[in-house]
């Protein structure tokens, strides 16, 4: 395991290297620079600037001290905002972010989970239709629009719940809610017709005629494989909520990481783009990490390293 | 008889057939047993009586009918094998005894499947999973997909064990591997802890009889237990059944179409054709006296090294379609000896000994006539 989990990181390191570089020249192949505004100003105030941003060095050499802020996971201060450091946009904006991003991960596995099961038991009965109804309108509506509705509906109109920012649980209430319905749609399909498949296995069949209780027929047998097939689109949900914490944060003003990543985009501000992204593709790549060995758990034929006497 | 006491009388006769043990009997009863020389024996306690079985499905296409009426009864250490061809009815029939046929879509009805005192088909959900897998058990067909491949097979083999009797961890563990012992497993201990990708196809299919058997049931359904193995494994399997039988006095009820299979060790035969039993007898007024034509086409049609030269003889045409019995015999489109009578109305059940029971009109008085040519003229 320790051998695999080695293997692993070092992929890792050299995936987040791929995305830096792209990151970089992807960054500077776009118009426009950090530093230029509406204003005009003063060509040897810009190239004084320039020179202190380092913008004024070849690209090849740019790169190389921006793979050292990496390395050194310093990325110096923002351009726009000079007071502040790309690391403290992270540390106040990341623990938001995160946080969002958990609580909608396990609100859609949970709940998307329980009425998918809840749809394949109840097959072509009324709770079925139902759920499955309900899974494609979730399927169907973005997150933003979904989002505005519930703000104008339970926040406004009905003032159930607060329209925005991100300070007690009541305010999660809502952007968690449209950010989680779609992952929990589409795990909930995903769980219905794979436990509607592994109902029909012979092994279920034989714990029935072992006599064994039918929630436990469900919950130990079959949903166990059923829900290798959600955990295989599990890395692209968590790739789709992570974008969709950007436009939630957005519309809910939460003061996450995704405002800082959007409005660095805008600015062309080049550490803060780095930083963010980097810091971003870390993050999922992690968490696709996390899923093989959920993977593993799941499914012991699944050999995630391979063990001496095995056959 | 404990799983343990078992595998140790299994493995003290394998030495000595005939020796004189001090065992529990299957009754539970403690005393002073002669072993018979690996020779079981078939009481006259009847463990198992079916009457009149009908199960249908509905389907979009309309209404098969899977099984349509089927009798028959099984003595306390008996071996009853059900054979026909594919799409016979055999499994449904298993599977109702068993009350695995979902309803709906499936739909039962009988006059009565009684097991012991019990009628199994009165009996609510909650109180058939009372007699699943502890008076009844069943091994399927299939044994690579029959095991659940995320759970270990110490867990698969204690489940049953832990609901039903009550067993602590400790107790059910010791009895998963007097089991494993019993069926022939090595090193249970360690291979308590495997997962089934783990066992060769031989091996899982000794685990499934190891999970059937470890209740102790009195009735065993055997749905086609050596199809999917190969030959050699068939045998070592077949012999396993044997001397499971002469240990425990478990009826067994074995599903099959091959009837290599059968001639080993069932006792008594019921030959199903389109959900009917249109033949039973025991093992040798089958093979050696059949009276129905599917009966003595199914016999041709198996390879034999004793008749050098001879070609198998295949039973032309297909069953008929369930979906619309025909309303006399179902075998009467293929018969060879078919007759206008055939077509129109199903026959009685004719008597031929206490045993032997055949469902065909060449039984009545006056088609007698009509064999004698057909034989003189072939």
């Amino acid at each position: 395991m320790g051998k695999y989990i080695f293997k692993r990181f070092l992929m890792m390191l050299v995936t987040i290297f791929i995305i830096a570089t792209l990151t970089f020249f992807l960054m500077h192949a776009v118009p426009g620079s950090p530093l230029e505004s509406d204003r005009n100003t003063n060509e040897t105030v810009q190239a004084n600037l320039e020179r202190f941003y380092k913008l004024d060095q070849p690209l090849h050499i740019q790169y190389l001290s921006y793979m050292q802020s990496i390395v050194t996971f310093d990325f110096g201060p923002s351009i726009k905002d000079p007071n502040r450091t790309v690391n403290e946009l992270l540390a106040r904006g990341f623990p938001i972010s995160f946080e969002l991003g958990i609580i909608t991960i396990l609100v859609a596995v949970v709940s998307g989970i329980i009425l998918g099961t809840m749809a394949a038991l109840r097959h072509n009965k009324m709770i079925d239709y139902a759920a499955m109804a309900f899974a494609v309108i979730g399927i169907s509506i973005p997150n933003f629009v979904l989002a505005t509705v519930l703000i104008q509906q339970l926040a406004v109109n009905w003032n159930l719940f607060p329209p925005a920012t991100w300070t007690s649980p009541m305010h999660m209430v809502l952007p968690v809610l449209a950010l989680a319905t779609g992952p929990m749609a589409i795990i909930a399909r995903l769980t219905r017709s794979s436990m509607l498949e592994v109902l029909t296995q012979d092994y279920i069949k034989m714990a029935r005629a072992k006599g064994i209780k039918p929630m436990r027929i469900v919950l130990r047998h079959a949903l166990r494989n059923a829900l290798m097939p959600v955990v295989t689109i599990m890395g692209t949900l968590l790739a789709g909520i992570l974008t969709g914490t950007f436009v939630i944060e957005k519309i809910f003003a939460i003061p996450g990481m995704g405002k800082y990543f959007v409005d660095s985009i805008n600015n062309r501000d080049y550490p803060v783009i780095m930083g963010t992204t980097v810091f971003y593709s870390a993050f999922l790549i992690f968490m696709l990490f996390l899923v093989d060995i959920v993977y593993g758990i799941l499914d012991p034929r699944i050999k995630l390293h391979k063990k001496e006497g095995d056959v | 008889m404990t799983g343990k006491q078992i595998a140790e009388e299994l493995a003290r006769t394998r030495l000595e057939d005939g020796a004189e043990i001090d065992a529990v009997d299957h009754t539970g009863k403690r005393g002073k047993i002669v072993k018979p020389k690996k020779r079981k024996t078939v009481t006259d306690e009847r463990i198992l009586s079916v009457q009149d079985l009908h199960v249908t499905f509905n389907t979009y296409g309309g209404t098969v009918q899977a099984v349509r009426g089927v009798n028959f009864d099984l003595y306390k250490g008996e071996t009853l094998a059900i054979v026909g061809e594919s799409g016979c009815g055999k499994s449904v029939t298993s599977n109702a005894i068993m009350g695995l046929v979902q309803q709906p879509p499936g739909k039962i009805s009988s006059k009565g499947v009684h097991f012991k005192t019990q009628d199994l088909t009165k009996l609510s959900k909650k109180e058939m999973r009372k007699i699943q897998g502890v008076d009844i058990s069943m091994i399927f067909q299939d044994p690579m997909t029959a095991l659940n491949p995320t759970l270990t097979i110490g867990e698969q083999l204690t489940e049953g064990v832990k609901q039903h009797k009550n067993l602590n961890k400790a107790q059910a563990k010791e009895r998963a591997i007097d089991m494993l012992k019993l069926v022939g497993i090595p090193n249970p201990e360690e291979r308590l802890k495997q997962y089934p990708h783990q066992f060769s196809g031989g091996m899982r299919q000794r685990i499934v009889i190891a999970i059937a058997l470890i209740c102790e049931p009195e009735l065993l359904i055997a749905d086609e237990p050596t199809t999917a193995l190969d030959v050699t494994i068939q045998a070592q399997i077949l012999e396993l059944f044997e001397e499971i039988q002469a240990k425990t006095g478990v009826s067994i009820i074995l599903i099959t179409h091959d009837l290599g299979v059968v001639a080993k060790i069932a006792d008594r035969i019921a030959v199903m054709y389109a959900g009917k039993v249109i033949e039973t007898g025991d093992k040798r007024e089958i093979f050696y006296n059949p009276q129905h034509p599917y009966t003595k086409g199914l016999l041709n049609s198996v390879p034999r090294l004793d008749l050098a030269g001879g070609e198998l003889k295949p039973i032309d045409g297909t069953p008929p379609d369930l979906f619309a019995p025909p309303t006399g015999c179902p075998f009467a489109a293929r018969c060879p000896f078919s007759m206008d009578v055939c077509t129109n109305v199903y026959p009685e059940v004719t008597a031929l000994s206490e045993t032997h029971k055949v469902d065909c009109w060449l039984q009545d008085p006056r088609a007698q006539k009509l064999i004698d040519e057909q034989a003189f003229a072939r």
